[in-house]
C-alpha cells in the first residue's frame, strides 16, 4: 500500500491544490477534494498502480442547511487488487454544479439520478439527468432537511372521477416526532410556537 | 401498450410491468423493439419508494432496525447485520463469540432462503413450473426458523447492535442440523429439474453475458461478479464476524451468462448447507454464553428488571430514547445473498442518525440492465431479469 504522506507529496501541481486531505478512518482513505477537482481525483486513483480503485461502490450526499457549502458529496470506491476502500468527500453550495462521473464510471449513472432526485443537486454532462425514485411529475428534493417527512401531497382512488388524484397531505394525528434527547432542558417542545415548527 | 414510432426504422416502443408477473415485483420498463430484438431498455424504478432514508432520520437507532428487513424482504436478516456492524464499529463495541455464530448461521440461512427464491423463479419466468413449488417447501421450513429464533417468519428483527436478540431455543439446533442434512437431496432434485433441461439450457446458455471487464465497470458484487469469473467475496476477502474460522469454497463462474449464475446460486447454497453445519457445531462449545453485550447499547436482564430500578430504568431509557452515537461517519458492509449490501450512517453524536444511506446491490445490476439486454431478444428479457436477483424492496427504498 502506497504511504500516505508521500502520496501527497507525489501529486502534480493541480491535483495538489485540490486535495484539501487526506486521512484514515475505519478501514477507508478519505480524500476531501475540490468539487471542481473530482474528475481528474478520481482517473487518478483509478489508473495509480497501488491504488486502482477500479469499482464505484457508492455515491450519497448529505444536506447541512445551516452551511455555506450546502451539500456534501460523497463517493465511496473499492479496489479489489489492494483489497482497499476509499471515499472521496466535497462540498458544493446550493447553486454549484458538479461533474458527472459517468464518462468513467458507467454505475455512476443511477447514483447520480438518485442524488438529483432526493437533492436537487445537478450533475454536468450526465448523459440523462431525471428523476429515480420518486413519482412521475413530483417536486421537492425529500431528502433535503428542509423537506417535510410527511411531504406534500397524498395520493388516493377517487369513486367518482374514476381516477387516482393528488391532495395536499391532510393528518388525522399530526407526525409523531419526538425530541426524547431533551425533553426537560427545552422548554420550546411542549409550547406551541415549538409545535408549529415541526413539520 | 404498444405503439408504432413514426421513423423508417420501424421500432416498437412497448410496456413491461409494472404488473408482469415476470417482473420480480413492481418494475415498469420502457422497451424498444425492432421486430424481436431489444433496441434499448428504460427501467423505471420507484414505484415501491418508501422513503426509508428520510424516515430513518427522524427515529432512534434500535428503532430503525427493522426498516433494514424491508429492505431486501427475501433474506431479511442479512440486512440487520450491515446495520449491526455499522453501530458496533461506530460506538467500538465487541460482541461474544456465540451471537457472532449465531449471526453467521442466520445470514446462511438467509442466503439458501434468497437463492432457492431465486433459483425457482428464474426457472418460472423461462417456463418450468415445478421449481417453484420444491423450492417455497424448503423455504417454509426456513422461514420456520426464524420464526422459532425471533418470532416472525419474515421481518425478524433478531440481530440488535451487540449481538442477537435472545439465544435460540432448545432443539432449534437439533433441527437446523437435521434439515442441513436432508436439503443436499432436495438440491439435487431441483437440479435435476433444471440443470440439464433442455428448455432451460436454450433460454439461459449465453444469455446475458457480462465480461470480466464489464462486471468491474458496472459496478457488480456478488454472485454478478463471481459469475463473470472474478474471485471477490466480502466473506473472505473482507472477512467479518466469525467468517474466518470456516471452512467454505468460493464457486466461482467462467462464461458470465445467466446459466453460470445459475449454477454459481446453487453451488453456494451448498457452501451455505457447509457453512451451516460447521457453525452448529461450534456452537456447542459456546452453550449458555450471553448473547448480548450487556451495558447501556442493549437491555438489561429481564431478571435484573423485576429487582434492580437503575435495570429497569435503563430499559425505559433505552426504547424511549435510545443509545447515543459518537460523532462521525462509517460505511461498512455485508456480502448480502444478492451482492454487496452496505450502510452508510452519518451520525451528529445524538440518539438518532443525521443521514443514512442504504447500498442496495440491486439498485446497481438493475441500472445495467440496459447494457446487458441490448440486442438480445424480447423473451431473454425475462431470463436476465431472473438472473439479476432482483428485489423491489432493496432497489427503490
Amino acid at each position: 500500500m502506497v504511504d500516505l504522506s508521500s502520496f501527497q507529496n507525489n501529486l502534480n501541481d493541480t491535483l495538489r491544490d485540490s486535495v484539501l486531505s487526506i486521512k484514515e478512518e475505519h478501514g477507508h482513505i478519505i480524500f476531501d477534494i475540490l468539487p471542481s477537482a473530482i474528475l481528474e481525483v478520481v482517473t487518478y486513483l483509478r489508473s495509480k498502480k497501488g491504488f486502482s480503485f477500479t469499482t464505484l461502490i457508492d455515491i450519497t450526499a448529505i444536506d447541512f442547511p445551516a452551511k455555506e457549502k450546502r451539500f456534501q458529496l460523497i463517493y465511496h470506491f473499492l479496489s479489489m487488487t489492494e483489497n482497499k476502500r476509499c471515499k472521496i468527500t466535497t462540498a458544493i453550495s446550493d447553486r454549484e454544479a458538479v461533474s458527472s462521473i459517468t464518462a468513467i464510471f458507467e454505475c455512476a449513472n443511477w447514483f447520480e439520478r438518485e442524488i438529483f432526485d432526493l437533492f436537487g443537486i445537478k450533475f454536468s454532462s450526465h448523459p440523462d439527468l431525471r428523476r429515480i425514485l420518486t413519482d412521475y411529475g413530483f417536486e421537492g428534493h425529500p431528502l433535503r432537511k428542509d423537506f417535510p417527512t410527511t411531504g406534500f401531497l397524498e395520493v388516493r382512488y377517487d369513486e367518482v372521477e374514476k381516477r387516482v388524484i393528488y391532495e395536499p397531505t391532510a393528518l388525522t394525528q399530526g407526525y409523531r416526532d419526538f425530541d426524547f434527547l431533551s425533553p426537560w432542558d427545552n422548554p420550546d417542545v411542549y409550547t406551541d410556537s415549538g409545535r408549529s415548527k415541526k413539520n | 401498450m404498444l405503439d408504432k414510432k413514426r421513423s423508417d426504422k420501424n421500432t416498437l416502443t412497448m410496456n413491461f410491468g409494472p404488473q408482469h408477473p415476470a417482473a420480480h415485483g413492481v418494475l415498469r420498463m420502457v422497451l424498444e423493439l425492432d421486430g424481436e430484438i431489444v433496441e434499448r431498455v428504460d427501467p423505471h424504478i420507484g414505484l415501491l419508494h418508501r422513503g426509508t432514508e428520510k424516515l430513518m432520520e427522524s427515529r432512534t437507532y434500535l428503532q430503525n432496525l427493522p426498516y433494514l428487513d424491508r429492505l431486501d424482504y427475501v433474506a431479511p436478516m442479512n440486512q440487520e447485520h450491515a446495520w449491526c456492524i455499522a453501530l458496533e464499529t461506530l460506538c467500538n463495541i465487541k460482541i461474544s463469540k456465540r451471537s457472532s455464530d449465531i449471526r453467521v448461521l442466520f445470514c446462511e440461512i438467509g442466503r439458501v432462503l434468497n437463492h432457492l427464491l431465486n433459483i425457482t423463479t428464474q426457472g418460472m419466468d423461462v417456463g418450468a413450473l415445478t421449481p417453484i413449488f420444491w423450492g417455497f417447501e424448503e423455504r417454509e421450513k426456513l422461514m420456520e426458523f426464524y420464526e422459532r429464533a425471533s418470532g416472525a417468519r419474515l421481518h425478524a428483527a433478531y440481530f440488535r447492535p451487540g449481538g442477537v436478540h435472545q439465544d435460540l431455543p432448545p432443539k432449534l439446533l437439533e433441527d437446523i442440523f437435521e434439515w442441513a442434512e436432508s436439503f443436499p437431496e432436495k438440491l439435487d432434485d431441483l437440479e435435476g429439474l433444471l440443470t440439464e433441461n433442455r428448455i432451460f439450457k436454450q433460454r439461459n446458455v449465453d444469455i446475458g453475458v457480462v465480461s470480466k471487464n464489464e462486471a468491474i465497470e458496472l459496478g457488480f458484487s456478488g454472485v454478478m461478479l463471481r459469475g463473470s469469473g472474478i474471485p471477490w467475496d466480502l466473506r473472505r476477502s473482507q472477512p467479518y464476524e466469525t467468517y474466518s474460522e470456516y471452512k467454505f469454497s468460493i464457486p466461482i463462474g467462467k462464461n458470465g451468462d445467466c446459466y453460470d449464475r445459475y449454477l454459481l446460486r446453487i453451488q453456494e447454497m451448498r457452501e451455505s448447507v457447509n457453512i451451516i453445519e460447521q457453525a452448529i457445531k461450534k456452537l456447542e462449545f459456546t452453550i449458555g454464553d450471553d448473547v448480548l453485550v450487556r451495558g447501556k447499547f442493549t437491555p438489561p436482564k429481564r431478571d435484573d428488571m423485576k429487582n434492580s430500578m437503575e435495570a429497569l430504568i435503563h430499559h425505559f431509557k433505552l426504547y424511549t430514547e435510545g443509545f447515543r452515537v459518537p460523532k462521525g461517519s462509517i460505511y461498512s458492509c455485508v456480502e448480502a445473498p444478492k451482492g454487496e449490501f452496505g450502510v452508510f450512517i452519518m451520525s451528529d453524536g445524538t440518539n438518532q442518525p443525521y443521514r443514512v444511506k442504504l447500498r442496495a446491490p440491486g439498485f446497481v445490476h438493475l441500472s445495467a440492465m440496459e447494457r446487458i439486454t441490448r440486442g438480445h431478444q424480447l423473451a431473454d428479457v425475462s431470463a436476465i431479469l431472473g438472473s439479476l436477483d432482483i428485489v423491489f424492496g432493496e432497489i427503490d427504498r
